[in-house]
């Protein structure tokens, strides 16, 4: 099972050592050919003109903060289940890039919202399920570190994951569920994209590239965390 | 049983049930998720004048007027229409065919004045001139004359 392959921390070590620089290079050369592609050779839309670029950054931070969400979600069910030391580690570190892409999601939306709706922010089912997001993944960053005892924090934090979880279908499902003032879904729909190829590309690549970046950063700072526990650890036992 | 299934079964029934208990809340509260009204909605909703609430609607071709710093549009689910008044800017996207939605107040007379009008633009993104083509060999899909753009 995979999940027991992964378990070992020194496995999860030398495998991610060695991917870490693919997913770094992917990253830096998926961002470049879509910036190129976003900016350059993508053409404005037929009614937004110039103000659909910021779709390239929006959307993609959307599906990498949607997509880190569930993540921690299954980390949270392994952690609270089969008690795999790593998936704690995995939750925690996930955790604040969750935090950084709903923000550029919110901020982007924010900014896109003005030109094309004509207001910053409204309180319409999909705006306001995202701003819970937010609140979700700085909650379970809050209960991580509320406790004196790593573990217990872990397990509160692995509760309020699961129990946030719910939130993920209502995010998904709000624009099609009530009227809102957001539009619904391009991609992911039954009769295909809704999207022109020109305009499909880059957001493809972006969002690649968004997930190339959260897996490189979340790999970084597992192997932190691991490294500090072991700092730790070898202390305690030098100290006694 | 042994304790780890015991955890998978507790975490799978909370979920279980957090999730139904979500689903029926939210069925609950559905009035009070939904951003706007179509004109035909506000029929069966007890809505007093003056009631500050969202309309939302296509802009009827050739309805919209401007006369000083007023003005006046019909907005249509393709069941009822509804004429509103409005003073202030227009959002960019404001025009004939596209989707608004207007905050106000409906008036004796029928009529709903918005101190605020939004621009609602839909899902469907392409380059002026694939648009400029479908829509002069005819392709064009008249996605605001279906229901399925009210969901």
């Amino acid at each position: 099972m995979v999940l027991n392959f992964f378990a070992n921390p020194n496995r999860f070590s030398r495998i991610s050592a060695k991917v870490v620089p693919w997913f770094g290079g992917g990253t830096i050369i998926l961002l470049i050919i879509g910036i190129y592609f976003s900016l350059f050779s993508s053409p404005p839309d037929y009614q937004q003109g110039n103000a659909v670029r910021i779709m390239y950054v929006h959307v993609p931070a959307a599906w990498t903060a949607l997509a880190c969400y569930v993540f921690i979600a299954i980390m949270s069910a392994i952690s609270l289940i089969y008690k795999h030391p790593l998936a704690d580690i995995a939750c925690r570190s996930a955790a604040p890039l969750g935090v950084g892409f709903t923000i550029i999601v919110l901020a982007t939306g924010s900014l896109w919202g003005k030109p094309t709706w004509g207001t910053w922010w409204v309180w319409d089912a999909r705006l306001t399920s995202v701003l819970i997001l937010l609140f979700l993944y700085l909650g379970h960053i809050s209960l991580t570190h509320a406790f004196d005892s790593q573990d217990r924090g872990a397990k509160a934090a692995a509760v309020l994951a699961l129990i946030g979880f719910i939130n993920i279908p209502i995010i998904k499902f709000s624009v099609d569920w009530w009227n809102t003032l957001h539009q619904p879904a391009s991609i992911a729909r039954l009769d295909g994209p809704s999207i022109d190829t020109s305009m499909l590309v880059p957001l493809l690549l972006m969002a690649l590239a968004f997930i190339f970046y959260f897996i490189t950063m979340l790999l970084i700072r597992m192997r932190t965390e691991l490294a500090v526990r072991k700092t730790h650890a070898l202390k305690y036992k030098m100290g006694h | 049983m042994k304790r780890k299934h015991k955890r998978l079964l507790l975490v799978l029934v909370s979920l279980g049930l957090l999730g139904l208990g979500t689903a029926i809340l939210l069925s609950a509260i559905e009035d009070n998720l939904v951003f706007f009204y179509t004109p035909s909605e506000i029929e069966n909703k007890s809505i007093k004048n003056d009631q500050v609430f969202r309309i939302g609607g296509v802009v009827v071709n050739g309805t919209i007027k401007h006369s000083n710093s007023f003005s006046s549009f019909s907005l249509t689910d393709f069941r009822k229409t509804i004429s509103v008044t409005f003073k202030g800017v227009l959002p960019d996207l404001f025009r004939e065919g596209q989707g608004v939605i207007a905050e106000g107040s409906l008036k004796a007379d029928g009529t709903f004045t918005a101190t605020q009008v939004l621009a609602k633009h839909d899902e469907t993104y392409m380059p002026k001139e694939v648009a400029d083509k479908l829509k002069s060999s005819g392709l064009w899909k008249e996605k605001f004359s279906k229901n399925e753009y009210f969901n």
